[in-house]
């Protein structure tokens, strides 16, 4: 909790009423501190809270007894010490994660994202300065700029960050000495120009003693810019630029309390709204007028960028979550293929061609990226060839959603960045980890002009000519568990019914049409997808499909699923335990695998995700092949 | 054109918060523990949501150890057609009749910690907003918006998802579930500018009033029923006020006058003890006391 500067002390004495009316109109400024390990980022947070009385007596108590166990600073008090949160970071002496931390001036509140310096946590970095109008890079005035300061810059600038303070941190450990001072600053110059930050200020300080931090320090009596807090209070907000671009409400939620309100709640990401304002729903693309903006203490006439909002509409359009309302005369685009930067963040590397989820506004839809075009090395910015991204890499991809999506380029040359309907998050489907993060650049220009042919003669003509109701049948399970077998003795007693098939087998498959994969994660993640065009296209034809591959993972048996029409994909798992399979073993494939002779093999060496809620649960430890087909074709019958 | 104050902001992305959580959480609940947090994330959701009902249930995991007045601001709350409330008392912790004098630390443990799991396995529940805020305490200072917790409830701070811009990942598996914390961003200080701009209610605890009260172990402790044991000790009538609210054994009162939010700001500010001082809960086991209670799943 905050008290105040020692200046308002008198006024809340005095009449509390006065000053509590001068804090609420105090503006918001977010900013991130990074630094080296050594450079006094901890400290320098520290004095910030200190001096701003943003520290209780009995914190303070703490703080002294803490300093003198755990401390770095022999008797003195250790501020580092008050924003260092977590026991494990006590141990190791360093700040592990992002911590948020809070204090006020005169002007402004505050929020700072305390950020690491190690490279190993440029995850922590990127999430700090997602949210960040300003970043603070402290440097060592011992040290100058170092590639950890270049590093830092590169990725603030990265997610959009315009203002910079370069922070020439510890002057008291080089006397104060402005030749130091200045040629720290060339250095800057001359990076900054290169990498194209064009806002940026550099202060001497002294975080450990407060020199330049709350006030100029009369022991730098050279310097003739204002101090940190200065700074801080009077530099630009990012909210006025956001208010000044056309309008974009991503709709977060529909508000439909009875059959006489419908409700469009969204934060404003960008302009203004008001009733009467002509705007266009996305991705539909239609025309209507905003009716109402509706709060519970009355309707408004007018909102702007950063508010959460409710409106209705002039016209009963089509619009849910996901949609974005926007100007009418300037709106975004959809696409569903775009080239980004991604920012890796889990410790399992990028598997391209893998389906993710991607949200991004409050759209959620399936995305694929490519293998990198390059990676960024973020010590010399070099790019690097690349196959995959693993933790903490950065590269530029090629992106492609399974439906179109409505957004903007991330970074736009001049003004704020579009963070709401540019910025965007990959999760693993299997573990709901969020495994990276991403800025998209532009929509490739393929994906602007390649229109679907339109067929005179549909998929339901053909399915009617064959008389059938198309299906893609998807046998699953280990290698050895009976796919196969049942999958033939399933065509053979459709083929007697008259009905039209076609088998798809793993084996035949990778002899043709995929002869150019091999086992690799990312090559069995190709096999599928292709194996899932191919079957779409035949169920297009009319016919019902069968196939027959071990398909181990979930999340592609999902993409294939979802390629289908609703109803059409039919997931058989052939359950056989992998104790019976390898016993089986019909084609000493598992004595190889075990012999060490064959890698990424399903069961051994790589593993086996059984479905959770397939159509048919074939269990062959219970059932014959001949009864599980019948099992297979009796349902397949029953469907209408 | 109009600029956005920092209350405008901390409101709007509250608000923002809790659409998110409803619009992707299967059963969203809101942790509703009557104190002044919990006021205010209330009022925000009301405003979030109108003029619908609120979509969702408020839980009050009880004690029965809580204020008089407390259980009487909450019945008026839940009186509201549209909120409903869920009142959750842990059955083993009532039948042992575990209380704060002869238990200790175990009472906290049965009623809040246990009771709350219980609690949310019971209904289900897959994501539980509650009114924890940063500038509380250090270990909550590094705690995500969007907390992800294990089927044991455990929280893991070496695992947490990357949280970016305001994109929330509201995604897990079968029991599992996640912690929202719409307040994270707010000061104590905003939270009370809010109550003040908004006239929100609140429970009378928080304003000065003479009340009986008795010392012990450095605390002023409130004797808001019978069940409180008197040790030979005698009531004394002092003008105090509460500063947090919980169980009223384990509350520690001020002695104050401050009669309004007004005046009660302006003691906050020119007072020098934090807040969560008053509060006997956070002192047992040293420094990284909360850090380990949130890992073995304490709110």
């Amino acid at each position: 909790m905050s008290r105040p500067l020692q200046s308002d002390e008198e006024l809340i004495r005095r009449d509390v009423r006065a000053w509590l009316a001068e804090q609420e109109a105090k503006e918001l400024l977010r900013f991130i501190t990074c630094g080296s390990v050594d450079d006094g980022k901890s400290t320098l947070i520290g004095r910030l809270l200190y001096e701003s009385k943003q520290i209780f007596d009995d914190q303070l108590e703490a703080l002294e007894s803490d300093s003198k166990r755990h401390g770095t600073q022999g008797q003195r008090i250790d501020f580092a010490l008050l924003v260092d949160g977590l026991s494990a970071e006590r141990e190791q002496g360093i700040t592990i994660d992002v911590a948020y931390r809070f204090f006020s001036s005169a002007r402004r509140k505050f929020i700072v994202a305390d950020t690491p310096g190690h490279e190993q946590y440029t995850r922590n970095m990127v999430t700090g300065a997602s949210t960040a109008d300003l970043a603070v890079l402290l440097v060592d005035a011992r040290k100058g700029v170092l590639t950890q300061t270049r590093r830092h810059s590169y990725l603030a600038q990265l997610v959009g960050i315009r203002r910079f303070v370069l922070a020439v941190n510890k002057m008291d450990l080089v006397d104060y000495d402005q030749a130091a001072f200045d040629a720290i600053c060339a250095d800057y110059r001359a990076f900054a120009e290169k990498i194209g930050i064009a806002e940026w200020v550099a202060i001497p300080v002294s975080g450990l003693n407060g020199d330049n931090v709350m006030s100029r320090s009369d022991a730098m009596a050279w310097y003739s810019g204002p101090s940190l807090l200065e700074h801080l209070d009077t530099v630009p907000l990012d909210a006025a630029a956001d208010a000044a671009k056309p309008l974009r409400m991503p709709v977060q939620w529909v508000n439909r309390p009875n059959q006489n309100f419908r409700g469009f709640a969204g934060q404003i990401a960008s302009g203004t709204i008001g009733p009467g304002a002509e705007v266009r729903i996305l991705p539909s693309g239609r025309l209507t007028r905003v009716d109402k903006v509706v709060t519970m203490t009355g309707e408004l006439e007018h909102a702007v960028a950063g508010e959460s909002v409710t409106v209705t509409l002039a016209d009963e359009v089509d619009c849910s979550r996901g949609d974005v309302i926007a100007a009418a005369g300037d709106p975004p685009e959809a696409a569903d293929q775009f080239e980004a930067t991604i920012v890796w963040m889990a410790d399992e590397e990028l598997l391209p061609g893998r389906g993710y989820w991607m949200k991004i506004g409050a759209q959620n839809v399936t995305a694929m990226v490519q293998q990198p075009k390059f990676e960024i090395n973020v010590n010399t910015l070099e790019h690097l060839a690349a196959q995959t991204l693993g933790l903490n890499a950065i590269g530029v991809a090629e992106i492609a959603t399974d439906r179109e999506i409505v957004f903007e380029p991330y970074a736009v040359e001049g003004t704020s960045p579009n963070k709401a309907l540019g910025g965007f998050i990959l999760i693993d489907k299997l573990t709901n980890a969020t495994v990276a993060c991403g800025m998209l650049h532009f929509a490739l220009r393929r994906s602007l002009n390649v229109h679907r042919q339109h067929l005179d003669v549909s998929r339901e003509t053909h399915a009617t000519i064959k008389g059938q109701k198309p299906a893609v049948v998807w046998f699953t399970g280990l290698s050895g568990a009976g796919k196969s077998t049942i999958a033939n003795l399933v065509e053979k007693k459709l083929a007697a019914r008259g009905r039209h098939t076609f088998l798809l087998d793993g084996d035949n498959v990778r002899h043709g049409l995929n002869r150019d994969l091999g086992f690799t994660e990312a090559d069995r993640i190709e096999n599928i997808r292709r194996v899932g065009e191919v079957a779409r296209l035949m169920a297009d034809a009319g016919l019902i499909v069968l196939t027959a591959f071990i398909s181990p993972f979930r999340a592609e048996r999902h993409m294939v699923r979802r390629m289908m029409a609703e109803g059409e994909f039919v997931e058989v798992f052939v359950d056989t335990p992998l104790a019976e399979a390898e016993k089986r073993d019909v084609k000493g494939l598992y004595a190889k695998a075990r012999a060490g002779e064959l890698k990424n093999f399903t069961g051994i060496d790589s593993p086996y995700e059984a479905p959770e809620s397939a159509e048919i649960h074939i269990d062959t430890t219970q059932l014959s092949a001949d009864e599980a087909a019948d099992l297979v074709v009796e349902r397949l019958m029953a469907r209408r | 054109m109009r600029s956005l104050t920092h209350l405008d902001r901390l409101e709007a992305e509250s608000i923002h918060i809790l659409r998110e959580t409803v619009a992707e959480a299967d059963k969203p609940v809101m942790l509703y523990s009557i104190g002044k947090d919990s006021a205010v994330m209330l009022h925000l959701a009301k405003k979030a949501f109108f003029p619908s009902p609120l979509p969702f249930p408020l839980l009050h995991v009880d004690t029965t150890w809580k204020f008089r007045d407390m259980y009487a601001l909450r019945d008026k709350v839940a009186a509201d057609p549209a909120i409903q409330l869920i009142v959750y008392k842990n059955p083993e912790a009532e039948s042992k009749g575990i209380n704060p004098f002869d238990h200790g630390p175990i009472h906290t443990d049965m009623w809040k910690t246990e009771g709350l799991k219980q609690a949310l396995d019971t209904y289900g529940f897959d994501a539980a907003f509650g009114g924890a805020r940063r500038d509380e305490e250090k270990s909550r200072a590094k705690e995500r918006v969007f907390s992800f917790r294990d089927r044991n409830h455990r929280w893991d701070p070496k695992r947490q998802r990357p949280e970016l811009w305001s994109l929330y990942n509201v995604r897990k598996a079968k029991g599992e579930s996640i912690r929202v914390f719409p307040l994270s961003n707010w000061t104590e200080l905003d939270v009370w500018q809010y109550i003040l701009k908004e006239k929100i209610e609140i429970v009378p605890l928080y304003f000065a009033a003479e009340r009986p009260t008795v010392e012990r172990d450095g605390l002023l402790l409130m004797i808001d029923d019978e069940r409180f044991p008197m040790n030979g000790e005698t009531a004394v009538m002092r003008k105090v006020r509460f500063r947090t609210l919980g169980c009223y054994p384990l509350s520690g009162a001020v002695e104050s006058e401050a009669a309004t939010v007004e005046e009660i700001v302006a003691e906050m500010l020119l007072t020098k003890t934090s807040e969560r001082q008053g509060r006997a809960i956070d002192r047992d086991g040293g420094g990284a006391s909360m850090e380990k209670k949130k890992q073995e799943g304490y709110f």
